[in-house]
């Protein structure tokens, strides 16, 4: 186990995304597209909701993927805080923005929901509220990574803050289970199995996938993208040595 | 690194006590809305909140029971969420005066709600939904626990999702919703 966190460098963690970033790109391709456009042409519209729980293709894959996102960088962020490898610094600098906007795709697309279900944008309900609370830990997470001028500290700093930040997780997975909640109960992730009709449930299930691969090919991206400044950064330090 | 770990450890359990307790703490404030028999309890509430400073000189000479028309006057007025399943066949509609009419009920006690506006699209007898307003009158009959003015209606919906027409042939076959 110590082996093979001592393996995961900046470097190492590098070739792995050059390797599979092509593999995610086409999988976010072929399952986000296909899973949405199935949802939205040909799955048959819900018997209460009719045409606008096709929200569910766009809303639930983006609220899951704010959560795992999260929960991901907080597992990397506990890695950090022990090993104190900046590889997992990094991976958690490069999965923020796209938490965020996963984030952030949730609340729109719930809020139009709910507008159209409920009859309101907005309201003040635990589910709702315990995500908007992750949406301002993401934003936490930047101002805090900005705020400071020293590298290790911020890493330190946006580590701890992340870890704690995940208690955050098990409220908004449970708020509608432990308060009476405008929004229902959970449909897909409970005892007993889904309460959605497999003719929903399969495009939905492929969105997911989709936007998962949407999600690691993005996270790539951005750490591609850290890497190279990085390093540019270096080399301009070095120049002007 | 094991001292690093304990830290950790100690960090997130110490965190996560201190949110158990402030949201056990806040739990009335959480819930989106009460539903018809806590109606009940909030005057229990209102009673022990009334029972202290000046309001409790003025008390001493009564019985400890306050009587049942001044709790009458703490509930009615406040402002709630009611949260509730629409009482089939209990939706009238005033086509003169615009006012709509529905009883909500939780299983036990009941409420008769008045409003104005226009009502969500989901919203259907059977259905749960969220009133927004105020207590306008309480009575002790669970059969009928009090009036309410609603302001706002909001609809909720349910975690079931299945295709249109289906849900006939499930009602049909007494398959519909088993499972509570």
């Amino acid at each position: 186990m110590k082996k093979l966190l001592r393996l995961t460098t900046p470097s190492s963690v590098r070739s792995l995304s050059n390797n599979l970033r092509g593999f995610c790109l086409l999988g976010a391709v072929l399952c986000g597209g296909f899973g949405v456009a199935w949802g939205a042409l040909f799955a048959p519209a819900d018997y209460l909701q009719g045409e606008s729980v096709r929200i569910i293709y766009l809303h639930v894959p983006s609220a899951i993927l704010s959560s795992v996102l999260y929960g991901t960088m907080a597992l990397f962020s506990a890695i950090f805080l022990i090993t104190r490898l900046s590889a997992f610094a990094l991976l958690c600098q490069a999965i923020a923005p796209i938490g965020l906007l996963y984030t952030a795709l949730c609340i729109v697309t719930g809020s139009i929901w709910g507008k159209l279900s409920w009859g309101a944008w907005w309201v003040w309900d635990a589910r709702l509220t315990s995500l908007l609370v992750l949406f301002f830990l993401y934003i936490g997470y930047f101002a805090l990574n900005d705020a400071f001028s020293e590298r290790a500290r911020a890493r330190i700093a946006t580590s701890v803050l992340v870890l704690v930040g995940a208690i955050d997780l098990p409220i908004i997975k449970f708020s509608v289970e432990w308060w009476y909640s405008l929004h229902q109960p959970a449909s897909l992730l409970r005892r007993g199995g889904s309460t959605i009709h497999p003719e929903i449930l399969q495009p939905l299930l492929l969105s997911i996938v989709g936007a998962s691969f949407f999600a690691a090919w993005a996270t790539f991206m951005v750490y591609e993208n850290i890497s190279l400044s990085i390093r540019l950064q270096r080399l301009e330090s070095s120049d002007s040595a | 690194m094991m001292r690093r770990l304990t830290a950790i450890a100690m960090l997130l359990s110490c965190a996560g006590l201190g949110v158990f307790l402030i949201l056990s703490a806040l739990r009335e404030n959480i819930v989106f809305f009460l539903v018809p028999s806590d109606i009940a309890a909030l005057e229990v509430d209102d009673s022990s909140a009334g029972n202290n400073g000046a309001k409790k000189n003025d008390n001493r000479n009564e019985s400890s029971d306050i009587s049942d028309e001044r709790r009458d006057e703490r509930i009615v007025g406040r402002r709630i969420r009611l949260g509730g399943l629409v009482v089939e066949g209990s939706l009238a509609h005033d086509e003169t005066s615009g006012e709509i009419s529905f009883v909500l009920t939780d299983g036990q006690a009941r409420v008769a709600v008045n409003y104005r506006g226009i009502l969500p699209d989901l919203f259907r007898e059977g259905q749960g939904v969220v009133a927004i307003g105020e207590v306008t009158s309480r009575s002790s009959d669970t059969s009928m626990r009090a009036t309410f003015r609603a302001e706002r209606v909001l609809a909720k919906h349910d975690e079931y999702y299945m295709p249109r027409g289906l849900e006939k042939s499930l009602k049909k076959r007494d398959l519909w919703r088993e499972e509570p």
